[in-house]
């Protein structure tokens, strides 16, 4: 068996959150170097703050400022900084309860090793030097030995609060598609079409997956089809793709390459839109140096009868 | 109405570090047919499928559709999904036989970790505005819990060492960790490789069967006397890391403390949080924990918690427990606790 395709994947997505009023303040706060905390009813101060009250799902809005010094709750020492973690050197990773708080904020700790940190020590906010409004505006705390900070009510409003944040999420994969459709893709650079039959149904499946959905089993014996097909069904596309160099309109349509029992997708050209039809015979239209078919475009044949497709609409 | 359910059969994949020669259908399907093969039953035959993965380990949307395939899903069968652990799934499958809308049900669950960076992964299912920017990774999370428990005195370094090395001495075919494994270097401090579980892709299904339905398909059938899950806060800061009150109260109302239990499957991916577990479960020595090696040593996300149900039930099924209890977890720091009690019948 040939190696399976491997190729790189990155998924990166700019989630645009809108905030609610407790976490606005909170946010903004940050940007003014001020720590807001949240109250409970029944007295405690949670920071960060949250909107509901974890144990009794009250809403609260009753925002307090809270020092910016605190103290180190529990710790972990993280030798090997991963990307987008706050600092890019060693340093702990801390839950702290800042000076006025009853609930403690997790963030990292810049300290030289971890003998130089410990559960109960006293630390303090260090700023970022640009603030946006985010968790990230506090660049890390650091060791710090002076006196507790003032805590104080605060109303929570500012000039030009921010309302919402771009939380950044980059994830790196490395996909495989797997023994059947490496087989599939392959067979492509070879300007062949495979499919694989189901030894129960003996339906076969093109692109194949390496398994029927009907029986549940898995499929294994290769079998070549087309390169010639029928239209089974299509649709006329008005909208132009971004990043994409076909004229509108085109049409993208269902086809039942010969010998297969699954109609697989592509565009059809060489024919105008308004032309295309159920049962046009087709066949892939390939480009120079092209790992699949660009496009495809009418045989010249006669159209397929109904009966012999309909199956695979 | 109450109907008793069992779990009749399950079947698991060997844990992988990499299976990137087989899709997840590819993978999953070998585990289908031996599930199904121990009941006799046939994909036609099952009244309710449920399943569960996740869509951020495969790093595609809607990933489980692909899976379907291999259970025969045409013509449309009645079926689910939970994103998240398959012990979520056979919880909805449960519920649906409680409800009368089917005899049988198939769960599974499945997921592959290798195509990713799994300490990254994870850090998408945190609090967005508060937490996720700042990239803390899973590890690290169950490091502050690990220093949390050491400082108040519940366990240290060399009992945490002799959890994983119990965990490992397990003779577990399926397990991809076994054997004599070094406690390792600090991966975040306080734990070390050794209290971490191996990253491995894999996948597990059961099979459910209510009353005599269960008896005919099972010599000795693990019926569920109880399950419930329970969540917590999703704050770090706001929870008591050392304990698990929402493992304690979902073990309450699943009835785990009515009698004692032989045997506990604990989905604890860190050797600290089998000492948590332990304690909000009131589980003594008495109770033999984690005999087929449990997460530290073979972890495939979104199936672990599954198999221990699985596991469980399976010794049940072999006449090795009488009444055993299953735990899953989901989430950072024990978050999310699903638990379960499984009872044979007298022999
Ligand atoms: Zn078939």
């Amino acid at each position: 068996m040939p190696d399976v395709l491997k190729a790189p994947l990155v998924v990166e997505f700019p989630f645009t959150r809108s905030l609610g009023p407790v976490q606005s303040a909170f946010l903004t706060g940050l940007r003014e170097r001020v720590i807001l905390g949240v109250k409970t009813r029944d007295g405690r101060t949670l920071v960060p703050p949250v909107e509901y009250d974890p144990v009794t799902a009250e809403e609260i809005r009753d925002l307090v400022a809270v020092g910016v010094t605190g103290t180190v709750t529990t710790w972990a020492w993280n030798h090997a900084p991963r990307r987008g973690q706050p600092l890019d050197r060693p340093f702990a990773w801390v839950l702290v309860k800042l000076d006025g708080a009853d609930t403690a904020l997790l963030h990292a700790l810049d300290a030289p090793g971890p003998d130089a940190v410990r559960t109960g020590m006293r630390v303090r906010v260090r700023w970022a030097e640009e603030r946006t409004g985010a968790i990230t505006d506090i660049a890390c705390f650091e060791p710090y030995d002076g006196d507790d900070s003032e805590v104080a009510v605060h109303a929570g409003e500012f000039e030009d609060p921010v309302h919402g944040i771009v939380a950044q999420a980059r994830l790196d994969y490395t996909y495989s598609p797997g023994r059947a459709q490496t087989a599939y893709i392959n067979a492509l650079a070879e300007r062949r079409a495979v499919g694989e039959r189901c030894p129960s149904c003996r339906k076969v499946y093109v692109p194949p997956r390496g398994a029927c959905p009907t029986c549940g089993v898995a499929t294994a014996e290769q079998v070549e089809v087309g390169p010639s097909g029928t239209v089974t069904t299509f649709c006329i596309v008005n909208i132009k793709a971004k990043n994409l160099d076909i004229e509108v309109p085109y049409v993208y349509a269902h086809i039942a390459l010969d010998g297969a029992d699954l109609a697989l997708h592509g565009r059809i050209g060489g024919i105008p839109y308004d032309q295309v039809r159920m049962g046009l015979r087709v066949e892939p239209v390939w480009t120079e140096g092209g790992r699949y078919p660009d496009h495809y475009r009418p045989t010249g044949e006669p159209d397929a009868e109904y009966d012999t497709y309909k199956e695979l609409l | 109405m109450t109907r008793d359910i069992a779990v009749v059969a399950f079947a698991q994949s060997d844990t992988l570090r990499s299976t990137e020669e087989v899709s997840e259908v590819e993978m999953l399907m070998p585990v289908l047919h031996d599930v199904l093969a121990q009941t006799g039953l046939k994909t036609a035959d099952i009244g309710f499928t449920c399943s569960g993965s996740c869509d951020y380990l495969a790093g595609r949307a809607f990933s489980f559709t692909l899976a379907l395939d291999g259970v025969g899903a045409w013509p449309p069968i009645s079926e689910s999904h939970v994103e998240t652990d398959g012990a979520w799934a056979l919880y909805e499958a449960w519920t649906k036989l409680l409800s009368g809308d089917a005899d049988t049900a198939l769960v599974y669950s499945y997921g592959k970790s290798s195509p990713g960076s799994l300490r990254d992964v994870l850090t998408r299912q945190l609090d967005p505005y508060y937490v996720a920017p700042l990239w803390p990774d899973s590890v690290a999370l169950a490091a502050l819990q690990a220093q949390a428990l050491i400082d108040a005195g519940d366990t240290d370094e060399r009992e945490l060492a002799a959890i994983g090395a119990r965990s490992r001495s397990t003779d577990n075919p399926r397990a991809q960790l076994k054997g004599p494994v070094p406690q390792g270097d600090y991966l975040v401090r306080p734990l070390r490789t050794g209290d971490c579980p191996p990253i491995g892709d894999g996948a597990a299904a059961v099979v459910l069967a209510a009353g005599e339905r269960a008896r005919a398909l099972c010599e000795r059938p693990a019926w569920i006397r109880g399950i419930d899950h329970r969540i917590e806060a999703h704050s770090l800061g706001v929870r008591d890391l050392t304990d698990s009150p929402s493992t304690r109260l979902a073990a309450e109302r699943a009835g785990v403390f009515e009698r004692p239990v032989d045997t506990a499957e604990l989905h604890a991916p860190f050797s600290s949080q089998e000492v948590v577990l332990r304690k909000a479960l009131r589980l003594d020595d008495s109770t033999r924990v984690n005999p087929s090696g449990g997460a530290l040593a073979a972890n495939p996300m979104m199936a672990a918690g599954l198999a221990r149900i699985g596991e469980a039930a399976a010794r049940i099924h072999r006449g090795e427990s009488d009444r055993a209890l299953a735990h899953a977890t989901s989430g950072p720091c024990l978050q999310q606790n699903l638990v379960a009690v499984l009872e044979g019948d007298p022999r």
